[in-house]
């Protein structure tokens, strides 16, 4: 304790009387090379998570996407070839440090086996239904021909159709649907697995 | 001390009617002939019937589990029944959930082990969620029990039903719906080891009645973690030796100790590498502990209410060691402005705090002790930082935190040996009073607020484990219930004070009863302002001296109130009651409250405002 009698504050420099760095960091704490600036605009990339087959995990996947704010396109999750594992695809949109994060986060969910973002090689698919005006079947099948598409259902007023590619496919077949006016779409999201050789997933030995 | 002071003693006809009922406190304090028939007739009973209720307290048990914080109720009370012949654990009967979650989050920072607490369904694991969540983002092991309705019940929004598992999942390392008696136990196993387990942290199991009450031949299991949880203990070498190479050519290197050197029981090592390269070191709050704050290279707390010498130092450094720590945003301020000129070396053993708020130039994923160590270990030379040790002890003179004293009355000029009468109390004070009566080891917990600041700031922690908060979570009401969860893992010969506010000792005083039942020897000093006073800190600084619902017309007489619960209860109105008044209530051997009028007028300073840039810390109102 000191004998300072006032009540103005606790003595020092004022702020404008100090040594001042001279560096500054952006808004996700990297330094920012003068000469190099550092900012990661955001970009789209899938990320499969193995996880352990068991109640909630979904839920807690995806709890974790909205909680921290991660920015996802879509969401799959399905068996896989084992019946104690499931396989969850996401497609995500963020900057590179927000792919980090989620690959580190995803990691921490105790039921995850194994997370890895895949490269942009790998084998990606959509599935996609969509429900037109049957105003003119005749277009509508040729477009669905064009694109190697299926048609489930066609009546007097809708066709149904089904289709399956990569993202750029599927939304280019929708393109080419809407001048016959769609009425509905349900897309399944990506589903991904690792091109040839490499593992979309590794499991250690303990679990297998 | 006053004349209600007197210890109660529950074994006679003084008990109070309510406790007649709580067989718990009866079963702990008496040797009641009714009671103990009652005792063998329950014993017979499960004897004959293990069920996944006996599983739970085994495995409890195996775990090494000797306390339990809890409160009764419908759903747990299966659970509640199998501890009934637990001779390995005390069961600390608290007044509310809250209390209870908050106890055994302060019994796991002080020992280390986790802390578990116990409640029954719907509202009684609601009632846990804050505990939790405090756990939770200060890393503190915990596990939590939670009584469920019975499965052919969940769903349907039963009476006292909560979706536990979906409550509690963002504020829990994991959690467990138990789904059968013969699996229960090795659930509760699987949290306990996972709890503890790398970056310690709480963990639920969820109990339903037909689960907890269903057979079992179960034996206990050992506790282990998930095959799919790893940790890795070293870093790799390459990287620490990069990382060494960083400091050993830096020219202000500071250490940034976080709660991670505490619960890594890391401080051994960062004190030697520390001494050894000459490398001053500031804390986190929750590092508050790593290292000796009466050391010649103690920074002591940096961030928003952290000493200038250290925000200076964090400030101006080029090459921060953060270590155990997850760059909190009262800690960095904005980020733009954190250590901007620092190659930052980041040591955590959770992978995902690297680069997550501040980039780490050289990220070494490891446990705190054996990292530091191998950087120790690959230095290849010292760094030369004699300018800025010294330069880090100027600003320790510049920067001195500091309070107004009473102005001297006495002509003749001279200090008085004690502050005059009349004078309102500077909480400051009252902190460096109760620091300079009691021993090193004293463990000190807080509420939030005014009083926790001070307390981080005109107390020298010399100690680790001896500093018990709410820091992430910053939970009011934290102070009472942890300085009870303090006291059961205390040492005996440790004391266990407790600073809190008016306001946040409101929210939880009711647990001073549980401290009265078991004659706990906690000291409780109430910094009150009639307010909540870093609100209205802020009221004045930020919305123009609006202060809405910050002042209290009213508040007990908190020594009146003490003395209500039967606990001894004291009053400090004048300055120079303080240091006679402190020794009486450190003096009891009991619980005690001591409601000390502080001045309302006082604000804590430094203070970097919210995003703001450490190194242009306030020293007053008018920096801001």
């Amino acid at each position: 304790m000191s004998g300072r009698q006032d009540q103005e504050g606790l003595p020092g420099p004022a702020p404008t009387d100090r040594q001042r760095p001279t560096g500054r960091r952006n808004a996700q704490g990297i330094r920012i090379d003068p000469e190099a600036e550092a900012e990661h605009p955001p970009r789209r990339t899938v990320i499969s998570a193995l996880v352990e087959h068991e109640p909630g995990v979904l839920a807690r996947v995806s709890g974790l996407f909205s909680r921290r704010q991660f920015n996802i396109e879509s969401l799959t999750v399905a068996d896989t070839q084992n019946d104690d594992w499931a396989r969850i695809t996401v497609v995500v949109e963020e900057p590179d440090p927000g792919i980090d994060q989620i690959e580190k986060q995803l990691e921490k969910v105790v039921p995850v086996i194994h997370v890895r973002e895949l490269a942009e090689d790998a084998v990606t698919r959509e599935l996609v239904v969509v429900k037109v005006d049957a105003e003119r079947p005749h277009e509508v099948h040729a477009i669905t021909e064009m694109y190697n598409g299926k048609t489930l259902d066609a009546g007097p007023r809708t066709i149904t159709v089904e289709l399956t590619g990569d993202e750029q496919k599927i939304d280019d077949a929708i393109d080419a649907y809407r001048q016959f006016g769609i009425r509905e779409i349900a897309r399944t999201g990506q589903t991904a697995l690792a091109r040839g050789e490499t593992k979309t997933a590794v499991v250690p030995d303990h679990l297998k | 001390m006053t004349e209600q002071g007197a210890v109660p003693d529950f074994g006679d006809s003084e008990r109070p009617p309510e406790n007649e009922q709580s067989d718990d406190a009866q079963r702990q304090t008496d040797d009641d002939p009714d009671c103990s028939a009652d005792a063998a007739e329950a014993g017979a009973d499960s004897e004959t019937k293990r069920t996944g209720a006996t599983s739970v307290v085994e495995s409890l048990e195996t775990a090494g589990v000797d306390t339990v914080f809890g409160v009764q109720g419908g759903a747990i009370m299966p659970v509640y029944d199998a501890l009934y012949d637990s001779e390995d654990i005390r069961h600390v009967t608290m007044a509310h959930e809250q209390g209870a979650a908050h106890a055994a989050d302060a019994y796991g920072m002080v020992t280390g082990d986790p802390g578990i607490c116990m409640a029954t369904s719907g509202p009684g694991a609601t009632n846990l969620v804050t505990g939790i969540a405090d756990a939770d983002m200060d890393s503190e092991p915990m596990v939590a029990l939670t009584g469920q309705v019975p499965t052919e019940l969940v769903g349907n929004d039963a009476f006292q039903e909560t979706d536990t598992v979906g409550v509690t999942t963002p504020i829990t390392k994991s959690n467990y719906f138990a789904s059968s008696p013969d699996t229960v136990g090795e659930d509760v196993s699987t949290a306990f080891a996972l709890a503890d387990h790398g970056r310690q942290g709480p963990t639920v199991v969820d109990l339903p009645k037909d689960v907890t009450q269903g057979e079992t031949d179960a034996e206990p299991s050992e506790p282990a973690v998930p095959g799919t949880v790893s940790v890795q203990e070293r870093a790799p070498t390459e990287d620490v030796a990069a990382a060494a190479e960083t400091i050993a050519d830096a020219d202000k290197p500071v250490i940034l100790a976080g709660g991670g050197v505490v619960k890594g029981e890391a401080t051994d090592e960062v004190r030697a590498f520390a001494t050894e390269y000459d490398v001053p070191v500031a804390t986190t709050m929750p590092g508050i502990g790593a290292f000796p704050e009466d050391h010649d290279l103690a920074m002591e707390m940096a961030g928003m209410h952290g000493t200038g010498y250290a925000n200076m130092a964090v400030s101006l450094t080029d090459c921060l060691v953060a270590i155990g720590t997850r760059f909190d945003d009262r800690l960095t301020g904005g980020v733009d402005s954190f250590a901007p000129d620092a190659e930052v070396v980041h040591v955590d053993i959770d992978p995902a705090e690297i680069s997550k708020n501040i980039e780490a130039d050289h990220p070494l994923v490891g446990d705190a002790g054996t990292v530091v160590e191998q950087l120790a270990d690959a230095m290849p030379a010292a760094p030369d930082t004699e300018d800025w040790v010294a330069q880090c002890q100027e600003w320790k003179v510049e920067y001195p935190l500091d309070y107004a004293v009473p102005s001297d009355q006495s002509d003749d000029g001279s200090t008085p040996s004690r502050p005059p009468e009349d004078e309102p109390v500077k909480p400051q004070y009252v902190v460096e009073t109760v620091d300079a009566a009691t021993d090193d080891d004293t463990i000190v917990t807080t509420g939030v607020g005014q009083h926790q600041m001070w307390a981080c700031q005109y107390w020298t922690y010399t100690e680790p484990r001896t500093w018990v908060s709410s820091h992430g979570l910053g939970a009011m009401g934290y102070g009472v219930p942890s300085a009870i969860g303090a006291r059961v893992a205390a040492d005996d010969d440790q004391s266990v004070v407790c600073f809190d506010g008016d306001g946040s000792f409101m929210m939880t005083c009711q647990e001073l009863v549980v401290a009265v039942r078991e004659q706990m020897d906690i000291t409780v000093f109430v910094l009150n302002n009639e307010a909540i006073g870093m609100v209205r800190q802020w009221q004045d600084a930020f919305f123009e001296g609006r202060r809405m619902a910050s002042e209290y017309p009213w508040v007990p007489k908190f020594d009146k109130l003490a003395e209500a619960f039967g606990a001894d209860g004291f009053r400090i109105e004048d300055y120079d009651d303080v240091p006679d008044t402190v020794e009486a209530a450190l003096a009891v051997d009991g619980p005690a409250v001591v409601d000390v009028y502080i001045d309302p007028t006082e604000e804590v300073y430094p203070m970097v405002p919210s995003g703001g840039d450490n190194g242009q810390f306030a020293l007053s109102r008018d920096h801001l």
